[in-house]
């Protein structure tokens, strides 16, 4: 039976797939903020550039439709996040606007700005745009600011039913060492994978000897954040719902509890950081696996998708809102009609063509690995 | 409480039309030019002939230079629903989210895959599937255009929803009926051609550029020939359109035909303004100001486009206000009537929750049925007085004829292009090749009044007479909205003018280098 319970989980699972999505896409903000890093002379420069800018449309096409999936499906977040945290979202917007260009026009004649301008543009949407997008993410589970009150909409003067309870506007998450932790996380597991990413995809001796001994570099801060927030969230309370009245409250190690309670989901989040392990430390142990990317990416999908579920599901408020419980967002209270959510279920049928094109574009496009002389040979190369 | 603060609504008025204005300098060339480079690479899969495909990759480029710079503006707008219009984004997101949500399954991953196909496959895969990606990228963009002018439409004539005042906002009844509403599929067809129009005059100018300078002329007369017929098509369609965007704006929303028209006082067998000045000195709509300085009027003919009928009645900006005419609907309310409505309903809407609170559930189904009687003028509740239904008269008057008056001009334009071209003259036609130069802005300037018209002509209704802008905002500062104005502002100038330079730097390199 199709009940609108279960559109609305379904509809979770898909923000959190394609949640998951994009933090593997992030891989190629993660490389951007090693252009200047990671490469260490103009050849790998453009070598690195080239290969994350034949990939860079994907992610940023991920994060469109993450957005507008959000909105279609839990209209309510939309106006309250996107409203409410303002700024944090305008600066990862700000500079997700810059990466858009600077590929593309970072070699061409008359670019006004010159090539470093652009390649800066690229470093400062890895550096922020993973970092605060971790941010943003994180209060899923540790709450915010904020007051959602629908009758407003009758108050001539004052129709706004969601406000923010500070000037900040969102900016305040920076000051919660729970949300830095998984920005952090975020930020050096996107570095992490661009750099098993690189191995993968390049032919480059220098550059891939270099990766190596940056993934050191990166994965241990991964790991080491990683593990501070999810055992700090683990080991916190958590926003539950009661079923019946709708009612939220403060439940002692519900994180964990729904992990317990949910033992899939807790299956697929130890397989996924298993299967990140996995690519990260065959990359370490022997220098012929090159296959890092692709365990680490799909470990990274699940595990962030689990993650994603196990604050969705489960009687939990997913966007709890801290000065008045009530407030807080569930994938009930939030979502779009039955309707509307039946309507796009059936739209999102196609989802699994899209990704099929997607693979086998990818494949074909992607027969050998890169090098500089490709670069030199590509009459449209960045 | 920061609310119904002048300022703020405007600021963000101001914030999303200047984003808004900057993603539609972009998007008509990516949608036009696509389609152009697509023809020219099946001309030369077709043929083999190699010139066809050194004329597609030199167009390609100039495609990608624009489309990166759409993508930037693109995103900004999606999210400046939720960040600026977060109240809008509750009270219609069940209906409007969905199409934006397919835009990104549907449309956007279609161009995203195939773009990188298109750029860097040449050499990597076979011709076909070359081919194929070209025009799948041109689909995907065209697909991108139709969803999100779905959503706009919506906003213009809302169809195919109903009001659940437990929820406290509007919910979808009816899929269909929003994708295919006779106003979606008319501004389909009317912006993508213009985006048409704009790839032809951009393809015809650029080519008259190298025709002028006696370069590349192998290369700029195919072009100009392929442009050329393709502008004629475009942009006698696009008339044909124009007109049937005309006569939806008649039906659902009269107050932007009058303002379209700078028509204070109703009549039958009305004309249609072809050329006129306004009157700066008429300050209201009641007073007895004659509006127009000068104007030259086609008798009759705007009740003809308007009603199909050369006799009809077409109201003006006081009657609509005043009421009492008739419609096809009974006699028109006044502005007092409507509001009183308005009012009614925003009034029974909070007696409902009252009521429901109270468990009271007989009063709950009085005030409902209460709200449903009135719920059609639910954002007049929302007005103030007369003068806000009025958008801003001379600015969709000006726009509106100057749209109309290009889109003549350019019919006449293409039509006198291609004789030459067929007459094999058009090289030595040094005063035409200048004319198709400078007429490339030209194509710009239609395209954003096109805008201008159906958006400020809107005003002041973000969904027509149930949402007016002043109840769609976020509650923000205006400061902050000052503050991301001029980031985008300073941004988005910045990168149009790198977007520019290169334009000109690789059009001057020529086919040849490419
Ligand atoms: C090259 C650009 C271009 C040209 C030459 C024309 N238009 Fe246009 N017009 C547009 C580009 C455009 C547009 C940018 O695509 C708009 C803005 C919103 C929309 O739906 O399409 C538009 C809107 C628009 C509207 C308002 C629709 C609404 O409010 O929803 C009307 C009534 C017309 N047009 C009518 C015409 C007529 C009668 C033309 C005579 C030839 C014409 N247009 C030429
Ligand atoms: C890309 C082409 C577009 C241009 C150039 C454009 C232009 C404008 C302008 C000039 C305004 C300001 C009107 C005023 O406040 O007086 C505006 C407002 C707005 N437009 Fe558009 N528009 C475009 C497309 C769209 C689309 C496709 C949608 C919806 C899907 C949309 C939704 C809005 C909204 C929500 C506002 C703010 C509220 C308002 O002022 O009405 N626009 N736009
Ligand atoms: C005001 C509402 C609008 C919003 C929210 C919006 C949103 C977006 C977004 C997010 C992108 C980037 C997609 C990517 O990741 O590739 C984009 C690009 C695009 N949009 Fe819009 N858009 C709006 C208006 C329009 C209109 C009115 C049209 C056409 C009629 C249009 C056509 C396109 C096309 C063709 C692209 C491809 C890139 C390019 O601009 O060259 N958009 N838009």
């Amino acid at each position: 039976m199709i009940t609108y319970s279960f559109l609305q989980h379904y509809w979770w699972f898909i923000i959190s797939l394609l949640g998951g999505l994009l933090a593997f896409l992030l891989f190629v903000q993660g490389g951007q903020s090693m252009l200047f890093s990671l490469a260490k002379t103009e050849d790998e420069r453009r070598l690195l550039v080239n290969t994350l800018g034949r990939k860079w449309e994907f992610t940023f096409t991920t994060l469109v439709t993450f957005g507008g999936a959000f909105f279609a499906s839990f209209p309510l977040f939309y106006s309250t996040s996107f409203g409410g945290a303002y700024w944090v979202w305008m600066i990862i917007l700000f500079c997700f606007t810059l990466q858009a260009v600077s590929y593309e026009f970072q070699s061409k004649p008359g670019n006004v700005f010159g090539k470093n301008t652009y390649r800066t543009f690229l470093f400062v949407n890895g550096l922020l745009g993973t970092f605060l997008i971790g941010v943003a993410i994180a209060t899923f589970f540790t709450g915010s600011d904020f007051v959602v009150n629908k009758n407003n909409i009758t108050q001539q003067f004052a129709p706004v039913i969601s406000s923010w309870g500070n000037e900040w506007h969102g900016l305040e998450a920076l000051l919660n060492v729970r949300n830095l932790s998984l920005g952090l996380a975020v930020f050096f597991l996107a570095r992490s994978l661009a750099v098993l990413f690189f191995i993968n995809r390049l032919n480059h001796e220098t550059l891939e000897a270099r990766s190596r001994k940056f993934l050191w570099y990166n994965a241990i801060p991964f790991v080491v954040f990683f593990l501070t927030f999810v055992i700090w969230t683990l080991l916190s309370d958590g926003f539950a719902v009661n079923p019946e009245t709708g009612v939220v409250s403060l439940e002692e190690y519900k994180y964990f509890t729904n992990l317990i309670e949910m033992p899939i989901i807790l299956a697929a989040f130890l397989l996924g950081v298993v299967a990140v392990l996995t690519g990260v430390v065959g990359t370490w142990i022997s220098s012929k696996f090159k296959k890092g990317i692709w365990f680490a990416g799909i470990g990274t999908v699940i595990t962030v998708c689990s993650l994603l579920l196990s604050v969705g599901y489960n009687n939990t408020a997913y966007y709890p809102a801290t000065p008045d419980l009530q407030s807080s967002l569930t994938i009930f209270n939030s979502s779009s009609s039955e309707f509307t959510l039946n309507a796009m279920s059936i739209v999102s049928l196609i989802i699994p063509v899209v990704l099929a094109y997607i693979f086998y574009a990818w494949r074909s496009m992607e027969k050998n690995r890169i090098d500089l002389e490709d670069v030199n040979n590509d009459h449209h190369a960045y | 409480m920061e609310l119904l603060d002048a300022t703020l609504v405007n600021w963000s008025r101001a914030q999303f039309a200047m984003t808004a204005m900057y993603h539609w300098l972009f998007v008509p060339l990516t949608l036009g030019l696509g389609v152009i480079m697509s023809i020219m690479e099946t001309l030369y899969v077709r043929t083999g002939d190699e010139a066809w495909k050194k004329a597609t990759k030199f167009w390609m480029t100039l495609f990608g230079v624009n489309f990166a710079i759409g993508v930037a503006t693109g995103i900004i707008l999606e999210f400046e629903f939720g960040t600026n219009w977060s109240n809008y984004s509750w009270f219609v997101g069940d209906i409007f989210g969905a199409p934006l949500a397919i835009e990104g399954i549907m449309a956007f991953f279609m161009e995203a895959t195939f773009i990188s196909i298109m750029f860097f496959g040449w050499n990597k895969v076979g011709k076909k599937f070359h081919l194929a990606s070209t025009w799948l990228t041109v689909t995907g963009a065209t697909l991108s255009a139709l969803w999100i002018l779905v959503a706009n439409a919506w906003m213009q004539y809302p169809a195919g929803m109903t009001f659940n005042p437990d929820t406290v906002r509007n919910e979808m009844t009816d899929f269909w009926s929003i994708l295919l509403s006779p106003v979606a599929i008319n501004k389909f067809f009317h912006t993508v051609l213009s985006g048409w129009v704009m790839g032809a005059l951009f393809v015809v100018g650029v080519s008259s550029w190298f025709l002028l300078k006696k370069r590349e002329t192998d290369f700029a007369l195919k072009s100009i020939l392929v442009g050329a017929i393709f502008g004629l098509a475009s942009s006698l369609l696009i008339a044909y359109t124009g007109d049937g965007s005309a006569y939806q704006v008649t039906q659902k929303q009269p107050m932007k035909l009058a303002a379209m028209e700078g028509l204070y006082e109703g009549k039958t067998g009305a004309g249609l303004v072809a050329i006129g000045i306004l009157n700066p000195s008429k300050e209201s709509f009641n007073d007895t100001v004659n509006p127009y300085l000068f104007k030259i009027e086609i008798p009759k003919m705007l009740s003809m486009l308007g009603y199909r009928d050369a006799e009809a009645y077409v109201p003006g900006i006081r009657n609509i206000i005043e009421g009492g005419y008739e419609t096809k609907n009974g006699t028109a309310l006044s502005f007092e009537e409507k509001q009183a409505r308005g009012k009614a309903a925003v009034q029974a809407l909070a007696d409902y929750k009252k009521a429901v609170s109270a468990k009271d559930s007989i009063a709950a189904t009085l005030y409902k049925s209460k709200l449903d009687e009135n719920y059609a003028h639910f954002g007049y509740g929302y007005l103030d007085k007369p003068e806000d239904l009025i958008p801003n008269v001379p600015m969709v008057f000006y726009s509106f004829h100057i749209m109309v008056m290009l889109g003549m001009y350019f019919i006449g334009l293409f039509a006198i292009v291609l004789f030459f071209t067929f007459r094999k003259r058009i090289q030595n036609a040094a005063w035409l090749l200048l004319i198709c130069l400078l007429s490339i802005p030209l194509g710009y300037i239609a395209g954003e009044l096109g805008w201008v018209v159906a958006e400020v002509g809107r005003q002041p209704w973000a969904i027509q007479d149930i949402l007016p802008v002043q109840a769609a905002i976020s509650n923000i500062s205006s400061d902050s909205v000052k503050i991301t104005f001029f980031l985008f502002l300073v941004l988005f100038s910045g990168l149009l003018l790198a977007e520019v330079r290169i334009m000109i730097r690789q059009i001057k390199k020529g086919p040849e280098n490419h």
